[in-house]
């Protein structure tokens, strides 16, 4: 199967012909995807070399005049590094731009922690205004990206990871798909990880919700889905765990609840190997979810019994 | 309030001392607001294209402010030049005004960036001249005006190296240097921008002729740097 990244530049350069309001803005990485493109639109496609505060900036002063910008590299590049610059050139300018990043929290493991950024999303929580789109299929994430160019002027995150699952939902842009009713307990499963989920909470009686656009989070489908599940909630997500918790507490505030967050640890493994091998080191293969899910919906019951 | 009598005086560069002491309340004024005062005028009385009556118009000229420190001196001048009212002057800082001790754009008539932050201008700047040409407007010109220290900030330098070798002709940068860098770039200011392919004029930042020589002087496919010399900071 091709991968989320394989179908960014084709459906990009789509756009760029269909669009002359869209532009391409890149720092190296991903160019290659993009040759017939920049021969096409010599313009609309630019690539500032290895400079990723620059690479933002461009963004924004695109954005300025009118265009918009489609800003890609690898997330830790695209959030950690130039942070400044989304918060000011695009926040506080009041620009708009669609960030589209690639290598997700662990895409490549070999390549160490430089290349891992599973505090993206956290990080642009702490800003305003921010859609974020975390596909959990090639599918999905093509749907997603047109979305996120059609959006006007607004601010929109696109996380690209090689991690999918194996079939692709219909997605809209905003609202979380049920995929399993259950009465004990809500299970919220982020992207490329809903198929370890649905592996891991076979025959546990929890709804599981399917969400590929976290922010803004889909509040009004959680809150349905606790009225026949309960406020037992799991989130599932294939960043830094935890990242949705403080969401989810503001969405049930009015009732009593409990949440668990699960993800990526914060901790800094020092390995490298595959990606398998770093879903389990974070205990997010299905065999661990499971355990992990039915431990909380049960108050640790099941676990004791073991 | 501001009267149609307000609207239409013309104000004059001897004007400014008076406008800015209606934001800081005295006669004396920080070497920050005022370092950038003849540049800025010149700038606006004689070079921009841009229209208060018009200020969202695609052709107009593009003035980044980068340097967002001090910007009594840019208020004062975009009320002379009928951007904002007069009236607004005097509540500078306060909770409710939209003239702060940093410009924000989305406050500020005529701001084409908020800044306060050193070293975003010109890459947005950049990144403005590459927006233009790509829509075919080839008549608007993008300023950027940073100071001396402010050239520090290393995105100031991917912003440089990356504008010579793209050929941005329309893109012009101010370098206001009143000589307040710790550590002042080796081989001087203009050179740095040489290096990467610029077009640099180093002149008196006191002698508006001389500005307006300088900003003025044609750059054939390269971008432009002005280096405006002014007393030092700490003289």
């Amino acid at each position: 199967m091709d991968t989320m990244r394989d179908r960014f530049a084709p459906v990009v350069t789509r756009l760029l012909d269909e669009d002359p309001r869209v532009a391409v803005v890149l720092a190296e990485i991903g160019k290659d995807g993009f040759a017939e493109a920049l021969r096409r639109h010599p313009d609309r496609v630019v690539n500032v070399g290895i400079r990723e505060q620059l690479l933002v900036g461009v963004g924004a002063g695109l954005a300025l005049t009118g265009l918009r910008p489609v800003v890609h590299t690898f997330a830790s590049f695209l959030v950690e590094r130039p942070f400044e610059q989304l918060k000011l050139d695009l926040g506080h300018q009041d620009a708009g731009a669609v960030l589209v990043s690639a290598a997700a929290s662990f895409d490549w493991p070999a390549g160490g922690y430089t290349h891992m950024a599973p505090g993206d999303v956290a990080l642009l929580d702490t800003l305003d205004g921010w859609t974020v789109h975390v596909p959990g299929h090639p599918d999905e994430a093509e749907t997603l990206l047109r979305q996120a160019v059609a959006a006007g002027d607004d601010k929109v995150y696109v996380r690209l990871s090689v991690q999918s699952n194996t079939e692709a939902r219909a997605v809209d842009g905003s609202r979380f798909r049920t995929v399993r009713e259950g009465r004990s307990g809500v299970v919220v499963a982020v992207g490329p990880v809903l198929d370890a989920v649905l592996a891991g909470t076979e025959g546990l009686d929890v709804t599981v919700l399917y969400a590929t656009t976290v922010r803004p989070f889909d509040t009004a489908a959680l809150r349905r889905a606790t009225e026949t599940a309960g406020t037992d909630v799991v989130l599932v997500e294939p960043y830094l765990a935890g990242t949705s918790t403080a969401v989810v507490n503001d969405a049930l505030s009015d009732v009593p609840h409990r949440v668990l967050g699960l993800g990526v640890a914060r901790r800094e493994l020092r390995r490298y190997g595959t990606v398998e091998e770093h879903v389990a080191a974070h205990g997010l293969d299905a065999r661990s979810l499971r355990r992990r899910i039915t431990d909380f919906v049960t108050g640790g019951t099941a676990t004791q019994r073991a | 309030m501001t009267t149609i009598e307000e609207r239409e005086r013309v104000y004059a560069y001897s004007d400014l001392p008076g406008l800015m002491s209606m934001m800081t309340g005295d006669e004396k004024h920080g070497p920050a607001a005022t370092s950038t005062l003849d540049v800025l005028w010149v700038l606006y009385d004689r070079v921009l294209r841009v229209d208060p009556e018009r200020p969202d118009d695609p052709g107009r000229d593009r003035f980044l402010l980068s340097k967002g420190h001090g910007p009594m001196a840019y208020y004062a001048v975009l009320a002379a030049k009928g951007f904002l009212p007069v009236d607004w002057l005097p509540g500078f800082g306060r909770y409710d005004s939209p003239l702060g001790h940093h410009p924000d754009r989305t406050l500020v008539p005529g701001a084409e960036i908020g800044s306060g932050s050193l070293g975003h201008g010109l890459p947005i700047a950049v990144g403005t001249a590459l927006g233009l040409r790509a829509q075919g407007l080839a008549e608007p010109q993008v300023w950027a005006l940073i100071g001396d220290a402010e050239l520090d900030e290393g995105s100031n330098h991917e912003a440089i190296a990356f504008a010579g070798p793209a050929g941005l002709e329309r893109l012009h940068t101010v370098v206001v240097d009143n000589a307040s860098a710790s550590h002042a770039l080796p081989g001087g200011i203009a050179a740095r921008f040489e290096a990467a392919g610029w077009s640099a004029v180093t002149v008196d930042g006191r002698d508006h002729e001389a500005l307006y020589a300088a900003f003025t002087a044609p750059h054939p496919g390269r971008p432009h740097v002005v280096v405006a010399r002014v007393e030092p900071k700490t003289a």
